[in-house]
């Protein structure tokens, strides 16, 4: 029965292969960059244990391993529906006894590119021991263990709270928290090992780091995340008793991890899926009423109520403010201000790039305006209607605050130059570029992180048409800033400021003109475009 | 209105003499548009991959009936109704919409068209409210106008208690209903409906029929495609019956049906009706 879920599996993977090239592209060149980590993660391990010491090797292998633990039980609570091919409500109507069921499920949930990565990383990794030919036993013991927590926690965990992810509500709360999380992640490791630094002085000095990295494995190596891990450092150092403690914490993990997903999995099964029953209500017409009735305008009310109620616009809004927080944080210990001044500009131009697919955001709701025949010109003016009210605010207030942190108020017109000028080229870009190259986003209601599969090359050939086709047109705008910003005096910031505004007026204005023609051409194409997402 | 839209055909009729121009090497002329016809198609074609969808279709729904279109799943019947009303571009072929051909002035046929696409998806971060209100604002309607009918059609398919509720909360049947409106608010002429009563409950589902009917009396076209014969042989005046992306029979429902049920019509015609004893195993032991 087991083999039989790894079956479906694997069938179900082959036939997505035998329906899209892009998607067999996509996975291969996924399976190629895990390979990638995987082979150069275990030749650092080797590495460290032959011309180091394998007990370092065993330091390293407990805590990357706890880190692995943790991204299996954590990610899919954010990245929700990543994974839904054998979603426990398939086999409701099934009669399949719940212990073969959770036995298949776990078995298949190996059968991914992250989960045959896993193994690879564990089972590699435990050869650091292959000196010892004890200590490898204990490892290889270790490393399936470790797998198997990775597997069954992430299974407990998304199925006990499957009723909660279930909830559109939720599902867009965290959607948001996800996207921000995903913006600060890297700040947030300089941060920490900045502060490691802070702590331990600074890297040169090997033995204090390398103490504390001994007393964060040791902590670490006790815990459920890293127990399995450090059974074979354990076994190393001659602590049996630790090494029995290790393993009934490794077991007793598993073990209760079992159990919740077991109890978990019996509730789904007879419990139909369902979303949250209230739902969300909003008064009367909302930003409709507020606006003009035209088709131009009904497409701008529509658009303003799309950023702020579908996450996956307004978890990029929520994202714009902490740019420059964040740039802030990277960039201060070097207490150089240049990266911080480019933040404004830089905010500005991908607020208007943000626009450049809104038809594969609307998805086959896209159908509406063919159907209704809307015309060209109110599609992409109606598109870029609220992004010219709120960005140049939004790009105006980013570059007064860096310009105010850096306390470098003479590029204060330059930089509103540039950033208005970007602003508008982008916009504009965006209206002509939305009308021709279309590609598969995360549909509406999915994870704003989930991008489609085999979707990877369609995407980077449009942004990068985009970013390409921008950056060139920007460059007179770019020309007038950098010379102001070099020679100085309010003369030069005045000429950005005004050049920079009307060269966007004017581009913006060409640029939804080509949009609206090529809509026009291809109206009932863009819809057979988004018809064939995936 | 209509006299003005019925010159208008007789004169645009002669400038399209021949509709998209034949079709696919070796198929025959299609025969012109039919102008007085609610929706008229001609040698209509459409590929997907190694797929044909629809081969040659010629059809004419008349200008006040309420024409019903029949046949199995993967007949073509949702290819043929986008290509017929502007949402997909036919390979060979064209259609005409009240004597407007739809291909050649888009804007000016699909003015006079009410549309529900079936598998498609609606702008459900809207409330109900919201979606009437911007359907009717896409077609250019003037405030006061939108405000009503939005109201009228709210009432009228009971939804006026979840007229603030997003779309996307809306059960299966209440979105189809919203969906329905937003296709009505314009007041078109000609209404083509891709299974509309798809998941609708049966109280809405005969209040939707009785609104349909009470349009088709006053002069309105209804076009709707369905699985349930029972239902069209009830409702419809007109029926075709597509299967293989061919119109395998087409004309009144009584001329179609002749002596028999529309039904076993439709499984004479369409076949695959197996009459042998079958799953005997599945009789019990």
């Amino acid at each position: 029965m087991v083999a039989r879920f790894l079956t479906l599996k694997l069938t179900l993977m082959g036939n997505t292969f035998r329906k899209s090239v892009w998607q067999t592209i996509g996975l291969i060149l996924a399976s190629l960059y895990a390979l990638g980590i995987v082979g150069s993660l275990v030749v650092a391990v080797a590495a460290i244990s032959f011309f180091e010491d394998p007990a370092l090797a065993g330091l390293a292998v407990t805590l990357g391993g706890a880190v692995t633990v943790l991204g299996w039980w954590l990610i899919p609570i954010f990245a929700f529906g990543v994974d839904a091919t054998l979603d426990p409500h398939r086999f409701t109507t099934f009669a399949i006894p719940r212990r073969t069921l959770v036995a298949g499920l776990a078995v298949a949930g190996l059968i991914s590119v992250p989960g045959i990565a896993t193994v690879l990383l564990a089972l590699g990794t435990a050869f650091a021991w292959v000196v010892e030919p004890g200590v490898l036993l204990v490892a290889l013991v270790g490393a399936v263990l470790g797998v198997a927590t990775c597997v069954i926690g992430s299974r407990a965990i998304t199925t006990t709270l499957a009723p909660v992810l279930e909830s559109r509500r939720y599902r867009e709360v965290v959607a948001i928290v996800a996207v921000v999380l995903a913006v600060l992640i890297g700040p947030l490791i300089g941060w920490l090992t900045n502060g490691v630094e802070i702590s331990v002085g600074p890297a040169e000095d090997g033995n204090a780091f390398l103490a504390m990295v001994q007393q964060a494995a040791a902590v670490v190596g006790w815990t459920p995340f890293g127990a399995a891990w450090a059974l074979a450092g354990a076994a190393h150092d001659g602590d049996w008793l630790g090494l029995v403690g290790r393993l009934a914490v490794a077991l007793g993990t598993i073990g209760l991890a079992w159990l919740v997903w077991d109890r978990a999995l019996g509730r789904a099964l007879v419990r139909p899926p369902m979303g949250d029953g209230g739902g969300g209500r909003a008064k009367g017409l909302g930003a409709f009423g507020l606006v003009r009735f035209s088709p131009t305008w009904g497409v701008a009310a529509r658009t303003a109520t799309y950023w702020l109620r579908d996450p996956r616009y307004s978890g990029s809004i929520a994202v714009v403010p902490l740019l420059p927080v964040v740039i802030y944080f990277a960039t201060q210990s070097t207490g150089n201000y240049f990266m911080l001044l480019a933040t404004g500009p830089f905010v500005a131009w991908l607020l208007g790039f943000s626009i450049s697919n809104d038809i594969g955001y609307d998805y086959t709701a896209f159908a509406l305006h063919v159907a209704a025949g809307v015309d060209g010109r109110a599609d992409r003016w109606g598109r870029t209607v609220p992004m010219l009210l709120v960005g140049p605010v939004v790009a105006a207030l980013t570059v007064v605050a860096t310009v105010w942190v850096a306390d470098s108020w003479h590029l204060l017109l330059p930089l509103l130059g540039l950033a208005l000028g970007l602003l508008l080229v982008s916009t504009g870009v965006s209206s002509a570029v939305s009308a021709r190259l279309v590609y598969p986003v995360a549909k509406p209601g999915e994870s704003p992180l989930k991008s489609p599969q085999g979707a990877a090359v369609a995407t980077m050939v449009s942004q990068g048409v985009g970013f390409a086709v921008t950056l060139g047109l920007s460059v007179p705008v770019l020309a007038l800033g950098i010379a102001a910003v070099l020679l100085g005096g309010v003369l030069w910031g005045v000429a950005t400021l005004v050049g920079g505004l009307l060269y966007g007026v004017l581009m913006l204005v060409l640029g939804v003109r080509f949009g609206a023609r090529v809509y026009d051409r291809r109206l009932p194409e863009l819809l057979q475009q988004v018809q064939s997402f995936p | 209105m209509s006299d003005v839209t019925d010159t208008l055909c007789v004169m645009t009729t002669p400038a399209h003499p021949n509709p998209g121009g034949g079709g696919p090497q070796g198929a025959p002329e299609p025969p012109p548009f039919d102008p007085s016809a609610a929706l008229s198609v001609r040698g209509l074609w459409k590929r997907f991959g190694q797929k044909i969808a629809v081969s040659g279709v010629d059809l004419d729904v008349p200008a006040g009936s309420f024409y019903g279109l029949v046949g199995p799943n993967g007949a073509g019947k949702t290819t043929m109704l986008s290509m017929a009303t502007g949402l997909l571009r036919p390979d060979f072929g064209g259609a005409s919409v009240h004597g407007v051909d739809l291909w050649a002035h888009p804007d000016e046929a699909k003015a006079t068209l009410g549309i529900l696409p079936d598998g498609v998806r609606l702008f459900d971060r809207l409330t109900g409210r919201q979606l009437l209100t911007y359907a009717g604002m896409l077609r250019g309607m003037d405030k006061a106008t939108v405000v009503e009918r939005t109201a009228d059609l709210l009432q009228a398919f009971d939804l006026t208690a979840d007229a603030d509720t997003f779309v996307v909360d809306y059960s299966a049947g209440m979105t189809k209903k919203i969906a329905l409106g937003s296709a009505m608010i314009h007041a078109p002429r000609t209404l083509v409906l891709d299974e509309p009563f798809e998941a609708v409950d049966p109280v809405s589902a005969a209040n939707i029929r009785d609104i349909l009917k009470g349009y088709v009396a006053g002069g309105g076209t209804v076009i709707v495609s369905s699985h349930v014969m029972d239902l069209v042989q009830r409702m419809c005046d007109h029926v075709a019956v597509m299967a293989g992306g061919h119109v395998l029979a087409a004309g009144t429902v009584d001329e179609v049906r002749g002596e028999q049920s529309l039904e076993d019509r439709f499984v004479d015609l369409v076949g695959g009706r197996q009459h042998s004893e079958g799953l005997s195993w599945l009789r019990g032991s």
